[in-house]
């Protein structure tokens, strides 16, 4: 009488069609028996619910669903009062677990969820953080202080924070033809969106890390932060020293404004996290975490797509415009919209999920 | 968001009949019915499993998909009588692109994309049979699958790239000072969290507010009181004898061994059945006979179960036969 298992792998076996109820000698088998049909609707629509989502569902199946889920869980209720059939109970137990999924899963697309986030909910994540903007705003500009400084002092500091690969002519004692011959543009567009790629997938990765540090109270992340803009204050240095400190800022503002913007939400978002478990306040650490979570990775959905954006700007506005008065109007421009849409854009909360 | 709805509430199970390490797993839902749901924390070796499967799905496709790439832009240069370096840059540009472009979208979105979906589960994990869900019994967002899944990187992914990198320096000799075995232990603490909480939960876990838990695939059985003696009132198909038990051998067992011997009379072959036979028989002080156990058993069962289903209606449990 064993159910042969490997029925499960091909789909639904033949349906045999359930013994007459009045067979029955028990009262708790005529009652499954008089339920059966309905349970077996559910399992069956459930079964094409997890495999293809709604569409293949009739209206008709979709209307019931409802109530043949509060059928199979009424019966679940009764059958543990009076019924003694274990393998009854174990099958409702599942049926009713799998279908609790489908009613009270997710009714929102991967679709409707863009669309909330990118009206609204993206720009409501990033307020609701703001604690930890400042924090994380105020550690980065004492980040590329301190490079500054460093290198100022002692200029084998720049070997230390620059990677060689990233600076080829740019080292201290390098001519001002030299470092504004790196500032220059590209004779034309060869090459370039390949670089963007490279730049947008190596960006995301590096605030994805950031993002994830986070988690050991958000120290790693602000580490991280500091080493990124110490960098970042050695070369400002290094071309000040020459007299090219406009230049290098306008240079680095068309796609800095929002990278930098970027890597800013997510050192904020690891922060987040770690600041809530480390001071969770009246609710549990888990569920502290769990929020900060949740709301920092509506953050890092959005930084993954300035990146997109920053590598765009990177590769061919800063490779293609030159000038600095273009160059700082362009990341002028983007600086002005990240902040208008963080700050300024506050569409009020629609009404939520729908039951 | 209809919070008194959707937020269950989740507590622990009193232990049940199984064993130990399944108990350990066990946690009992709140639907919003007020209906109590047994669920199953996924066992910290299934969760490996599903894993493991994922990852080479990911990297046999990624080397396929690389494969097929080079194919392509082999033909490319084939056509063309002109050297790999100033071969037409469009083409293998666009390629270049499209190769860094699906890497990143296979290593984040692969996950994403198939937790999102109506089984919350990715191949790997529905091939061991899991799937995750929302740690307060509400819905699963897709905030919360989005930072479970932004969280694997470092606590699994650096820390196997680093420790590839370590064994590498040391078969090269090289000295890794006290900083490589500092950050050694650092990651080893993420990789190894499932093992130092009781839900399993790994550091992606505790940031979205999610666990992983077993998906029951139950179907659903035979009624067994329409069939055999038990439809039968107790009457042997084989001998045409009628079994009829009175009060005091049917008050011997509780709902712990008439559950037995339902699991019994369902799985087990006719020959397993003897020594069930037997027991009961010498417990009601019955003299045991051969050949016609099945029925015999069919028609305890259905007669016992009548009887504690019975007591039950008026409030009486018996959970075995000591109680």
């Amino acid at each position: 009488m064993k159910t042969p298992v490997i029925s499960a792998w091909f789909g639904r076996g033949t349906l045999v069609a359930p013994p007459d109820i009045a067979s029955a000698t028990l009262r708790s088998d005529r009652f499954r028996l008089e339920r059966e049909g309905d349970w077996r609707r559910l399992e069956a629509i459930v079964a094409r619910m997890e495999r293809g989502g709604l569409k293949r569902i009739s209206d008709e199946d979709l209307l019931a669903l409802p109530a043949l889920y509060r059928i199979a869980a009424s019966s679940l209720a009764v059958a543990r009062e009076t019924s003694l059939d274990a393998a009854t109970l174990a099958y409702l137990e599942a049926l009713v677990q799998r279908a609790w999924f489908q009613v009270y899963g997710p009714r929102r697309g991967f679709a409707a969820w863009l669309r909330g986030f990118l009206l609204g909910g993206w720009s409501r994540a990033v307020r609701e953080m703001w604690l930890d903007l400042c924090i994380a705003l105020f550690v980065m500009v004492a980040g590329s202080i301190v490079g500054w400084l460093l290198v100022a002092r002692d200029e084998a500091w720049y070997y230390r924070l620059v990677p060689g690969g990233l600076a080829d002519t740019r080292v201290p004692g390098a001519s001002r033809e030299d470092l504004l011959a790196t500032l220059g543009t590209e004779e034309s567009a060869v090459g370039l969106s390949s670089f963007a790629a490279q730049l947008f997938s190596n960006n995301s990765a590096v605030c994805i890390l950031s993002f994830a540090l986070g988690f050991a109270f958000g120290i790693p992340s602000l580490m991280l932060l500091v080493h990124n803009m110490a960098v970042l204050g050695a070369l400002v240095w290094l071309f000040a020293g020459q007299g090219l400190g406009t230049e290098l800022a306008a240079w680095l503002s068309v796609h800095g404004t929002t990278e930098i913007f970027g890597i800013l939400l997510s050192g904020a978002a690891g922060l987040h996290i770690g600041r809530s478990m480390a001071f969770p306040g009246p609710r549990p650490v888990l569920a502290a975490a769990a929020e900060a979570g949740q709301r920092g990775a509506v953050v890092m959905v959005g930084v993954v797509i300035m990146m997109v954006i920053a590598a765009l700007l990177e590769a061919f506005p800063r490779q293609l415009v030159e000038g600095t008065a273009p160059r700082f109007l362009i990341g002028g421009t983007m600086l002005a919209f990240w902040l208008a849409y963080f700050f300024l854009y506050r569409p009020r909360e629609a009404g939520g999920e729908e039951p | 968001m209809n919070a008194g709805v959707t937020a269950g509430k989740l507590r622990r199970v009193r232990p049940r009949g199984t064993s130990r390490a399944d108990e350990k797993r066990r946690r009992e839902l709140v639907t919003p019915e007020g209906l109590t749901l047994p669920i199953t924390i996924a066992s910290r070796g299934s969760r490996a499993g599903a894993l493991i499967i994922d990852f080479l799905i990911i990297v046999f496709g990624l080397v396929a998909f690389h494969l097929l790439l080079f194919w392509i832009a082999g033909g490319l240069l084939d056509g063309t009588p002109l050297d790999v370096d100033t071969a037409p840059t469009g083409a293998r540009e666009f390629l270049q692109i499209l190769l860094v472009i699906f890497v990143f979208v296979t290593w984040y979105g692969y996950f994403l994309v198939q937790e999102l979906g109506p089984r919350g589960a990715t191949l790997g994990k529905r091939l061991v049979g899991i799937r995750i869900a929302a740690r307060s019994g509400g819905r699963l967002t897709p905030e919360a699958v989005i930072a479970r899944n932004l969280i694997r990187d470092i606590e699994l992914f650096y820390p196997l790239v680093f420790l590839i990198v370590i064994l590498a320096m040391n078969t090269l000799g090289e000295d890794m000072g006290p900083l490589a075995w500092a950050a050694t232990a650092w990651f080893a603490l993420f990789l190894l969290l499932p093992f130092f909480n009781r839900d399993a939960l790994r550091a992606g876990d505790i940031v979205a507010g999610t666990w992983v838990i077993e998906m029951p695939r139950t179907k659903l059985a035979e009624t067994l009181s329409t069939q055999g003696a038990a439809a039968a009132e107790g009457t042997s198909a084989v001998t045409g004898v009628r079994y009829e038990f009175g009060e005091a051998e049917l008050s011997v067992y509780g709902e712990k061994e008439l559950q037995t011997l339902e699991r019994m009379l369902r799985e087990s072959p006719d020959d397993a059945l003897t020594a069930v036979h037997a027991t009961i028989c010498r417990k009601i002080g019955w003299e045991p006979g051969a050949g016609d156990e099945r029925a015999f058993l069919e028609a305890f069962y259905a007669q016992l179960r009548a009887k504690l289903e019975g007591d039950l209606r008026f409030g009486k449990r018996k959970a075995d036969k000591h109680s």
